[in-house]
C-alpha cells in the first residue's frame, strides 16, 4: 500500500531521471560506432613495448594517409580509426606502424560501408517499433478477461510507457559514458536495448498478472487497495529475479570479455530501472488511470 | 515411494547424459567469427544490368556457386557463403556474405574472390618440339613425385603450360548468353552459346583454322569441355555437345553465363577478428558465465534453502539441455548469442522464483507443503506463460527484421525461453513434488 500511497514521489523520481536522460542525450549526443555510421576500425598489438603515440601520429602524418586517429588501447595496443581505407592504404598503414620492420599483430580490422551502417540503425529501430506494437496487442489480448475497472488495452499501453522509461534511462547513462569516457554505441548496445525491452515487459506482465488474478471474482470496487496488495505480494519476486540477473551481469562486467563490459553495465542499469518501473510506475499508473476515468464519468 | 525416488534419479541421469553430450566433442558447438577469429566480407551485387527481376535469383545463385568454388580452392575450412536480400522489390539490395573462419590475412582471399571468372576458348597446340618438351617436363615431375623425391631443375616456364591447348583471343567477354537445349535427335542435352558481333568474328576465324580439331573450353583455367569443330561457324552461334546429364548441362550453361559476368560485385564491408581476440572473448565469456551461474545458485540456496537446491539442479539441467539443442540444430554461437543465452538463464530462473514465492505464500495461508507446491505451480503458470510468450514474440520479430548480429541474439533467446518453459514446468515441478511427499 505504501507504494500506491506515495506514488507521486516515485513518479517524480522517474520523471526527473527520464528528463535528465533526454537532456543528456540531446545535449551530449550518442557517439555512434562505425557499426552504424560506416568507417574503419583497426586494433593492433605490439609484441613488446608500444612506440610513443606521438611518434606513431607523426609517422602517419609523414605518409599520405590522412584523417587517421590513433588511440592507446590496453598495455601494448593501439586503436586506429578512419573513414575509408583501400587495400593498398591498409598495407601501407601496417608497415608505417612497424617498429624495427616488425609490423604489430592486427587483432581486429573492420571496414563497414556507410549504407550497411545506416541499414543496421534503421532495421534496429524498425524492430523495436514492431515489438512495441505487438506487445500492446498481446497484452490487450492476454488481459481481455479483465475489462473492469480498467480496460485491457490500457494495461498494454502502460506496459509500453514503462518500457520507454526503461530504455530511455540506460540510453541517457550511455550518453554520459559516451561523453566522459568516449564509449561508442555499437551493435552490442542495440542488442542491450532489445534485451532490456524483453526483460522490462516480462517484469511488468508478472505484476499485472497478479492484479488480473485478484480482479477475478472481485468487483474491483477498491482498485487502489487491490493493486497495492498485488504489489506487496510480487515485490519479493521482482527484486529476487533482478538480483539474480544482476549477479550474472556483474560477473560479465568484471570477468567477461572487454567487448561485453559496457553491454553488461547498460543491461544491469536497464534491469534496475525495469524492476523499479514495474513496481513503482506501471501499477500505480493503472490506479491513476482508473481514478481519472471515474472522475470523468 | 518408488515414484518418488524414480523420477529425481531419472532426471539426474538424463541431465548428466545431456551435460556429457554438451561437453563432448561430438558435433562441436559452432562458434561465430567474433569468438574464433576470422573474416566476414559483404559484397553487394549490381543487378541493374539484368534484363528482368526473374533473373536475379539464378544470377545470385550462380555467383554463390562460383565464389564457393574459388574459396574452396583457397583451402579455407568451413566457409559460409550465403545470399542475402535486403529490402523489397525495386529497392532490394542483393548481397553475398562470405565468412572465412581462421582467415585474418584478407589480401589473398579478397583477390581470389573478386577475380573475374574467366571463360576461355583455346586452340589445339600444334604437334612439335614445344609440345613434347612440356609433356616431358610434366612426366619428369610426376615420376619424381611417384618415387617420393623432390623434383629438381624444373623449367617453370614449361611446367606451367598446358601441353595440349594454346590460348586464343576469344574469351567470355564476347559471350552474350549460354542456354541448355535438347537437340531433336540427341538424347542428351547440349549447350548453345551466342557470341556478340566481335565474338562471332573471332569464333568464325577460330573454327575455320581448326576444322576437324578440338577446341578447349576453359573456366578459370580448368578444362570443362573439348568439342571437335565440325564446320566453320559464322553466325556467332555454337553448340557444345557431349554426354551431359541435364544437371551437368545446366551447371555448365550457368558457368558459361558467369564467364560473361552477369553480376559485378563490390565489397561493402569487411570485418576481421584476430584469433587471439576471439579466443580471449570466448574464454572470458565462458568464465563469466560460470561465475555468474555459481553466484546465482548460491543466492538461490541462501534465500530459498531446499527449493533453492532444486532450482540449482533445474538450472544446470536447463543449461545442459540448451547447449545440447544448440549442438543438434547447429546454432552458431556469437558474443551476442551468449548474451541471449545468459538472458534466457535469467528468465529460466525467474520461473523458479515465481513458483517458490507462490509456494511460500500458499504455505503462509496454512496449506500443507505438498498442496502449497501444487497450488504454487498452478498460480504461477499464467504469469510464466504470459511473460514468456511476450519474450518469444519479441525474439521472433527480432529474428525477422534483424541483421545477422541481432539474429544470433534472437535465436539463442527464443530457443532458451521455450526450453526454460519446459524445465520450469517439468524438472522443477517433479523434483519439488518428490521432495514434498
Amino acid at each position: 500500500m505504501f507504494i500506491i500511497k506515495y506514488r507521486a514521489v516515485f513518479f517524480l523520481l522517474s520523471v526527473l531521471l527520464v528528463a535528465g536522460s533526454i537532456v543528456a542525450l540531446v545535449a551530449l549526443g550518442l557517439r555512434l560506432s562505425p557499426d552504424f555510421t560506416g568507417g574503419v576500425i583497426m586494433e593492433v598489438e605490439y609484441p613488446a613495448a608500444r612506440p610513443a603515440i606521438e611518434q606513431v601520429r607523426q609517422q602517419i602524418v609523414a605518409t599520405d594517409l590522412a584523417g587517421i586517429s590513433v588511440q592507446e588501447l590496453g598495455e601494448r595496443g593501439l586503436l586506429l580509426r578512419t573513414k575509408e581505407l583501400t587495400d593498398d592504404q591498409h598495407r601501407a598503414l601496417l608497415s608505417t606502424l612497424a617498429v624495427d620492420k616488425v609490423a604489430p599483430l592486427e587483432k581486429r580490422f573492420s571496414s563497414i560501408g556507410p549504407a550497411v551502417g545506416r541499414e543496421l540503425k534503421q532495421r534496429g529501430l524498425t524492430a523495436i517499433a514492431i515489438v512495441v506494437a505487438l506487445i500492446i496487442l498481446y497484452i490487450t489480448w492476454a488481459f481481455r478477461g479483465v475489462s473492469r475497472p480498467v480496460q485491457s488495452w490500457k494495461y498494454g499501453l502502460i506496459a509500453i510507457v514503462a518500457l520507454l522509461h526503461d530504455i530511455t534511462i540506460p540510453t541517457g547513462v550511455f550518453a554520459l559514458l559516451s561523453h566522459f569516457y568516449g564509449v561508442e554505441a555499437d551493435a552490442l548496445f542495440l542488442t542491450a536495448l532489445l534485451t532490456i525491452l524483453a526483460l522490462s515487459v516480462n517484469d511488468t506482465i508478472v505484476v499485472f498478472d497478479r492484479i488480473r488474478e485478484r480482479l477475478r471474482g472481485s468487483s474491483g470496487a477498491n482498485f487502489p487497495e487491490l493493486v497495492g496488495r498485488s504489489l506487496d505480494e510480487t515485490i519479493v519476486r521482482s527484486i529476487n529475479t533482478s538480483l539474480t540477473v544482476i549477479l550474472v551481469l556483474l560477473a560479465i562486467f568484471f570477468f567477461g570479455s572487454q567487448s561485453t563490459k559496457y553491454f553488461s553495465l547498460i543491461l544491469a542499469i536497464g534491469m534496475i530501472v525495469g524492476t523499479y518501473s514495474s513496481i513503482f510506475i506501471a501499477s500505480p499508473l493503472l490506479v491513476v488511470w482508473e481514478k481519472f476515468s471515474r472522475r470523468v464519468k | 515411494m518408488f515414484k518418488r525416488i524414480f523420477w529425481p534419479v531419472f532426471i539426474l541421469a538424463v541431465g548428466t547424459g545431456l551435460a556429457y553430450f554438451a561437453y563432448s566433442d561430438y558435433r562441436p558447438l559452432k562458434l561465430g567469427l567474433d569468438l574464433r577469429g576470422g573474416s566476414h566480407l559483404v559484397y553487394e551485387a549490381d543487378v541493374s544490368l539484368l534484363a528482368s527481376p526473374a533473373d536475379i535469383d539464378p544470377a545470385m545463385q550462380s555467383l554463390r556457386t562460383v565464389i564457393e568454388r574459388r574459396i574452396n580452392a583457397l583451402g579455407v575450412a568451413e566457409p559460409v557463403i550465403q545470399v542475402e536480400t535486403v529490402g523489397l522489390n525495386a529497392d532490394a539490395k542483393h548481397r553475398l556474405i562470405v565468412e572465412l573462419p581462421g582467415v585474418t590475412d584478407l589480401g589473398q582471399a579478397r583477390e581470389t574472390i573478386q577475380a573475374t571468372p574467366v571463360l576461355e576458348f583455346r586452340a589445339e597446340r600444334p604437334e612439335g618440339a614445344e609440345k613434347e618438351a612440356i609433356i616431358a617436363e610434366i612426366k619428369k615431375v610426376q615420376d619424381a613425385l611417384a618415387k617420393g623425391e623432390a623434383p629438381d631443375d624444373i623449367d617453370p616456364e614449361l611446367i606451367s603450360q598446358d601441353p595440349y591447348f594454346v590460348p586464343t583471343e576469344l574469351t567470355g567477354r564476347f559471350l552474350n548468353s549460354a542456354r541448355v537445349e535438347f537437340g531433336q535427335q540427341a538424347l542428351s542435352p547440349s549447350i548453345s552459346l551466342e557470341f556478340n558481333t566481335d565474338g562471332a568474328a573471332l569464333f568464325a576465324q577460330l573454327t575455320k583454322e581448326n576444322l576437324g580439331k578440338r577446341i578447349g573450353i576453359y573456366l578459370d583455367g580448368v578444362n570443362i569441355s573439348a568439342p571437335v569443330v565440325q564446320s566453320e561457324i559464322t553466325d556467332g552461334r555454337a553448340e557444345i555437345t557431349g554426354q551431359f546429364t541435364l544437371e551437368e548441362a545446366k551447371a555448365l550453361a550457368r558457368d558459361l553465363n558467369l564467364g560473361a559476368l552477369p553480376v559485378p560485385v563490390t565489397l561493402v564491408s569487411t570485418q576481421t577478428i584476430g584469433a587471439t581476440l576471439g579466443e580471449e572473448a570466448l574464454n572470458r565469456g565462458v568464465r563469466a558465465g560460470v561465475i555468474g551461474f555459481v553466484a546465482v545458485i548460491i543466492f538461490m540456496i541462501l534465500w530459498y534453502r531446499l527449493p533453492g537446491i532444486v532450482a540449482g539442479v533445474a538450472l544446470a539441467f536447463y543449461v545442459a539441455l540448451v547447449l545440447s539443442i544448440f549442438k543438434l540444430i547447429g546454432v552458431t554461437l556469437t558474443a551476442a548469442g551468449i548474451a541471449g543465452l545468459i538472458l534466457s538463464l535469467g528468465i529460466a530462473l525467474d520461473a523458479n522464483v515465481l513458483i517458490f514465492e507462490r509456494l511460500k505464500e500458499e504455505r503462509r495461508r496454512g496449506r500443507v507443503v505438498r498442496d502449497a507446491a501444487i497450488e504454487g505451480f498452478t498460480r504461477a503458470w499464467t504469469a510464466i506463460r504470459d511473460s514468456n510468450l511476450s519474450g518469444i514474440i519479441s525474439s521472433l520479430i527480432l529474428y525477422w527484421f534483424g541483421t545477422s548480429l541481432i539474429k544470433g541474439f534472437a535465436v539463442t533467446l527464443s530457443v532458451g525461453i521455450v526450453i526454460s518453459l519446459f524445465t520450469a514446468t517439468t524438472i522443477t515441478r517433479t523434483l519439488l513434488l518428490s521432495l514434498y511427499k
